[in-house]
């Protein structure tokens, strides 16, 4: 009886694709929204996933994210040296600086002062140039994306149209030159300031003065010792915060998610798209089951069982399912071809078409349980009135 | 054999109303009825007059209220929704006014669901349904939708369902009344050629006096109860 179910279902074509499409729309949305919110999720963490080479994060206590601007005094670098456990311990510069242009356009920028001597904590790929460049005179280096969107010389110099920023072209940062001598490529992140690595001496050259300089102390533990109990005894001593870099990205993620309300914004869309699907889903079989009721009463008085047109009916719906769920996932992965140059974030592990999955079951669950109920009451004596 | 062995169907105070306290309708008040196996019974009377509750309660799709039916000695109303089903897959074959066929599945496949419905593997019941539409003349047409074809052959198609699992008891509701003369005429014929047979009734619910002449028996109906049981010839059209 399921071949003549799905039959009854395909023979209905308008019908077919209504329900095919209810489901359809609901899977895009929810996997594509779920995906989206995914990308901006992780973007929220890339710079310190970037940052990969060290154990422990220390920070004031009081910073809640990435670009939170809480420096710290430089004692704090010797205080964590000091520490059992700690293997080398190298200071980080953070700040918010305005960097000008050689056609005079003025940016927001974050730069990035880096330990001198090792370098830890620089991007992970250089495009042009060497990380060691960073030690010539004067040396930053930029993001060889952000050189043509955020770093871009809008007006151009003199002769010149609007054009890239690039190696050799000098960058002002309160009265002192930096010279680019190299670009880099990192993960797309959620913020958008341009970043430029500088060392963490020259960092301290040109931002303004203050007491508070460190923004953080990167710490490599022993080999063998438990890096949890190492941040313990650093936060013991020194009175700051030591998190892992998953902690880190935890405490960043969550603060942005809840902050700018994306959590609830993606978790409305998601919500919606689950409540139009299951209620265009709903809709649509049920109509289809009332225009079958005859058919349904007719098999019933045939001797089909509530067994058998319970089977019937759950087949119909979990082929519309799977081919809606299929349709919607399809169009969802189609996201992808957009440009990079779109600012699309875009994730999509094994868990987002498993939610999706869950998602259109449950819808064709809903829709195919008040459609049952209906087809289960159906009285076959229906077949005798004209 | 006994007299008890040739009867198909035997009601006896069959009641049946609808309706709540305050507005009750009574459908049947206390019906005898037998119905002999190899015969072809017409249950004739004004529309409302309970014909259709009859039929429904002899194919074991309605329970009566009071009183106690019998077809082919079984206790139907006694039975589980289940094991009613069951039987009524087994035992009757049905005919309805509106022919009820699946517009999506051919003719063959119409005339195969009481196989399917029963579990008889699809290429079985489709090569039985197969031979059954070659006995009712639609040999030529077993690939058809019922879109493609007439009413008539739409008719021939349901009663090759209803014959395709050799049910003992054949119920037909108005099987003539959507057709013109000629077809009508061709359908009664058909059923009595096909349909009669020793061991098996066939009860037909009709308001079409030309088609009485077919019948072994009439039964007629009027508010509710059989007022007379005759043989066709004395039945005023």
């Amino acid at each position: 009886m399921i071949g003549v179910a799905l039959k009854m279902l395909l023979g209905d074509k308008l019908k077919y694709l209504a329900l095919v499409a209810g489901l359809a729309f609901a899977a895009l949305l929810v996997t594509q929204q779920a995906s989206i919110f995914l990308g901006y999720t992780l973007r929220t963490g890339a710079w310190i996933r970037d940052t990969g080479a060290a154990d422990l994060w220390v920070m004031d206590p009081q910073l809640v994210f990435t670009e939170d601007n809480k420096p710290m005094l430089e004692r704090a670098l010797y205080q964590v040296r000091g520490v059992d456990g700690v293997d080398w311990a190298v200071p980080m510069y953070k700040g918010w600086l305005t960097v000008r242009l050689p056609d005079g356009t003025r940016v927001t920028s974050r730069l990035i002062g880096l330990d001198d001597a090792s370098l830890v904590g620089g991007p992970p790929e250089m495009v042009s140039g060497r990380l060691e460049d960073l030690r010539r005179d004067r040396a930053v280096i930029i993001h060889a994306d952000q050189a043509s969107d955020g770093l871009l010389l809008k007006r151009g110099l003199e002769g010149e149209g609007p054009r890239p920023l690039r190696i050799g072209d000098t960058l002002g940062v309160r009265d002192h030159g930096l010279e680019v001598v190299g670009t880099f490529r990192s993960a797309p992140e959620f913020f958008w300031d341009p970043l430029v690595y500088t060392t963490y001496s020259r960092a301290l050259q040109v931002a303004p003065p203050d007491r508070r300089m460190t923004g953080y102390v990167l710490v490599k533990c022993k080999p063998g010792t438990d890096v949890q109990t190492v941040a313990q005894r650093i936060e013991a001593r020194t009175g700051l915060k030591a998190r892992t870099s998953a902690e880190f990205e935890d405490v960043t993620m969550w603060f942005v998610l809840v902050k700018t309300g994306i959590l609830v914004n993606f978790g409305f869309t998601i919500l919606l798209g689950f409540v139009v699907g299951a209620l265009a889903a709903g809709q649509t079989f049920y109509m289809f089951v009332l225009d079958n009721l005859r058919h349904y009463a007719a098999l019933k008085a045939m001797g089909a069982t509530s067994g058998t047109l319970a089977r019937m009916v759950g087949a119909q719906l979990l082929v519309a399912a799977f081919v809606g769920y299929g349709v919607g996932l399809g169009a969802a992965c189609l996201t992808t071809l957009a440009p990079a140059s779109s600012g699309l974030a875009f994730e999509m592990p094994w868990q987002v078409p498993a939610l999706g999955f869950a998602a259109i079951m449950v819808c064709a669950g809903i829709a195919g349980g008040i459609a049952l109920l209906r087809v289960l009451r159906v009285d076959p004596a229906l077949v005798f009135k004209s | 054999m006994t007299k008890a062995d040739e009867l198909a169907v035997i009601c006896r105070g069959v009641a049946k109303s609808y309706g709540t306290a305050g507005e009750v309708v009574h459908a049947l008040r206390d019906v005898d009825l037998d119905v002999r196996t190899g015969e072809l019974l017409m249950l004739v009377g004004p529309s409302g007059c309970g014909k259709t509750t009859l039929i429904s309660i002899i194919a074991g799709i309605l329970d009566q209220d009071r009183g106690d039916v019998r077809v082919f000695g079984a206790d139907v109303k006694a039975m589980r929704q289940r094991e009613k089903a069951k039987f009524r897959g087994r035992t009757v074959g049905f005919v309805f006014q509106q022919y009820n066929l699946l517009p999506a599945l051919t003719a063959a496949e119409n005339a195969a669901v009481p196989l399917l419905v029963m579990g008889t593997p699809r290429k079985e019941a489709v090569q039985r349904a197969e031979a059954m539409l070659e006995k009712v003349g639609l040999a030529e047409r077993t690939r058809s939708l019922p879109a493609q074809l007439s009413g008539g052959q739409q008719q021939r198609i349901a009663i090759a369902r209803a014959l395709v699992h050799e049910p003992k008891l054949i119920v037909c509701d108005e099987p003539t009344s959507a057709l013109d003369q000629d077809t009508g005429r061709r359908v009664m014929e058909l059923l009595r050629e096909v349909a009669v047979a020793p061991g098996r009734a066939l009860v037909i619910v009709t308001h079409d006096s030309r088609t009485f002449h077919f019948a072994d028996r009439i039964a007629r109906m009027n508010d509710g109860s059989i007022v007379g049981i005759d043989a066709p010839s004395s039945v005023t059209h």
